[in-house]
């Protein structure tokens, strides 16, 4: 089975994000990027599934600037086989990347796709399930574990009341969720092995994909800061506090 | 135009987040006009949407009752989602994992980009979203006709359940894709309110040490009405189920009271919390980042101050 891969570079999700003060976004100049830890996990997957035996072929794609690059190499160090970039400086929204993702699965025919749940920069969580509609295909997102049967995969996803499976036929969608795993850190020979695995480019024209935004942002803003509250000596003076001032008790 | 709210609910009943999209449906209609509609699609939901009927404010229930909408499979139910938006200028629906997982399926299959999660309604085609885990406020303007939004339901007080009485409309079903099927679930059974519409939340880190450990939260919990959380290193560490979650990727909550304890605050559980009324935090790191957004911090060890807390609180 020849698994594709979505992953995406963002801001790293331990980096304290700052607004820039003409409100046009948030800073971006030396800051650290990573891939997305949900791609991560997305990854990872693939991998697993490869050194299962179910998977065949892992191709990692990503739509983004050209320094997204560096995260197609952090997927081929996890153990990828392949690349594709496709090339865009323009601020890419869900829909978009489904569509140009939808049209390298065209050209690839793979018969599972992994994406994270959602990126943590825009928190849309919308491409897997949009890439799914435009392909006609089945759809588990937020998927904490996956499992190949016959011409389907058994996966349990993470809902908010609790767990739920499902069944769904291949070719499908899969979204990562937290908990389908670990991943590895890559080690320092599959860092170079990884150099000398092919990245193919790709723009949206050639693929003929119109990536307009639908969306403009007008601002973006620092939320209201919450002011640190008093320390208190006691449970005694806290259980008062939330009685008597607080009155929320 | 007319606003369609995809209604949250398990047949029997509406889930209490529907109040709050409607809430938002609702702040749309003042900018955009329009009469607010609710769709309750399932199997056997007739009592869903005769609740769905009362709401204030809703003109019309559409009902689309039928097998395949059992298990509110995406690929099933977008389809549906697709036709009735031929009538619609709005589709809203809550950002839970039932929301996030249909609408944007929809969104795609009508060429709309989908605004995920508003907290805010500004104009017709302009709302805020919160983006980088809440630490950013987005003002995001659509330019397609038709506007597919989730909505974060702690970001809108709820409408009254009561005081409606819309009609209810049968709508047919479109079939079964046949690209899926429900296996089945494993729900956390509880006594307790919901997180996400709990008045008071009291959440536990990797500070509890143990699942057992949770106990002495739940006894706090029951003396105080609550609903128990907790952040992501703690259910990682299998101390509590995934549902317990609260943080950029598990819950967003905003009770009147939050009481984490053991919690040292990493970014992404604040950005699940942060909206809180009163927040509270026990933790004997005084370095920990929960103390800065805390109201009310107590540096102690939570295995003498939980304990302390609830003999306390039972003093009345």
């Amino acid at each position: 089975m020849k698994v594709l891969v979505a992953v995406k570079r963002v801001i790293d999700a331990y980096v304290k994000v700052r607004v820039k003060s003409d409100g046009s976004g948030v800073e971006t100049q030396n800051v650290k990027m990573s891939m997305n830890p949900f791609c991560e996990i997305a990854v990872e997957e693939a991998v697993r599934l490869k050194e299962a035996g179910v998977a065949t072929e892992i191709v990692a794609v990503s739509c983004g600037p050209q320094q997204s690059q560096e995260t197609i190499r952090t997927a081929l160090a996890m153990g990828a086989d392949r690349g594709i970039l496709v090339q865009s400086d323009e601020a890419l929204e869900p829909l978009g990347i489904a569509k140009l993702l939808k049209a390298v699965v065209d050209k690839e025919q793979p018969e599972l796709v992994l994406l994270g749940k959602q990126a943590v920069d825009n928190d849309f969580g919308q491409t897997g399930q949009m890439l799914s509609a435009l392909l006609g295909w089945s759809q588990a997102t937020y998927a904490s574990k996956i499992e190949k049967a016959d011409g389907e995969l058994t996966v349990t996803r993470e809902i908010d009341g609790g767990l739920e499976t499902v069944k769904v036929k291949l070719p499908a969608i899969v979204t990562a969720d937290l908990r389908l795993n670990e991943p590895r850190y890559a080690s320092l020979p599959n860092i170079m092995k990884a150099k000398k695995k092919p990245i193919d480019a790709l723009t949206p024209d050639e693929l003929g994909v119109d990536v307009a935004p639908r969306l403009s942002v007008l601002k973006v803003a620092e939320p209201p800061a919450r002011q640190a509250g008093v320390k208190v000596g006691s449970v005694a003076e806290l259980v008062d506090k939330l009685k008597n001032e607080a009155k929320v008790i | 135009m007319s606003i369609l709210v995809y209604a949250e609910h398990d047949n029997a009943s509406l889930k209490p987040v529907t109040l709050n999209v409607v809430a938002a449906a609702k702040a749309i209609a003042e900018k955009a006009g329009g009469e607010i509609h609710v769709l309750v699609a399932g199997s056997g939901c007739g009592a869903a949407a005769e609740e769905a009927a009362k709401i204030e404010g809703v003109a019309k229930v559409l009902k689309a009752d039928s097998a395949e909408y059992e298990a509110k499979l995406a690929e099933n139910v977008a389809p549906l989602l697709v036709k009735l938006a031929e009538g619609y200028d709005y589709l809203l629906a809550p950002t839970t994992t039932g929301g996030r997982n249909v609408l944007p399926r929809a969104a795609a299959l009508l060429d709309v980009q989908g605004i995920s999660d508003i907290s805010g309604v500004e104009d017709a085609d302009t709302f805020v979203r919160p983006i980088y885990a809440g630490n950013a406020l987005a003002t995001v303007q659509s330019s397609d006709a038709k506007k597919l939004i989730t909505v974060r339901g702690t970001a809108f007080d709820a409408v009254a359940a009561e005081g409606g009485s819309a009609t209810v409309e049968e709508v047919g079903a479109e079939g079964d894709a046949g690209l899926s099927s429900f296996v089945g679930q494993e729900l956390t059974k509880s006594e307790r309110p919901e997180l996400t519409s709990a008045r008071v939340i009291v959440s536990g880190g990797r500070g509890m040490q143990s699942g057992e450990n949770f106990a002495m939260l739940e006894r706090i919990a029951d003396k105080l009405g609550a609903a128990v959380g907790a952040s992501r290193a703690a259910v990682d560490a299998g101390f509590v189920p995934n549902d317990y979650q609260v943080g950029q990727t598990g819950k967003v909550v905003a009770p009147e009271l939050y009481i984490a304890v053991g919690i040292s605050g990493a970014i992404q559980h604040l950005a699940g919390m942060k909206d809180s009324k009163v927040i509270v935090a026990i933790n004997k790191d005084e370095e920990a980042p929960m103390f800065q957004v805390a109201d009310y911090g107590l540096v102690a060890d939570l295995f003498q101050a939980v304990p302390e807390l609830e003999a306390e609180l039972d003093k009345g």
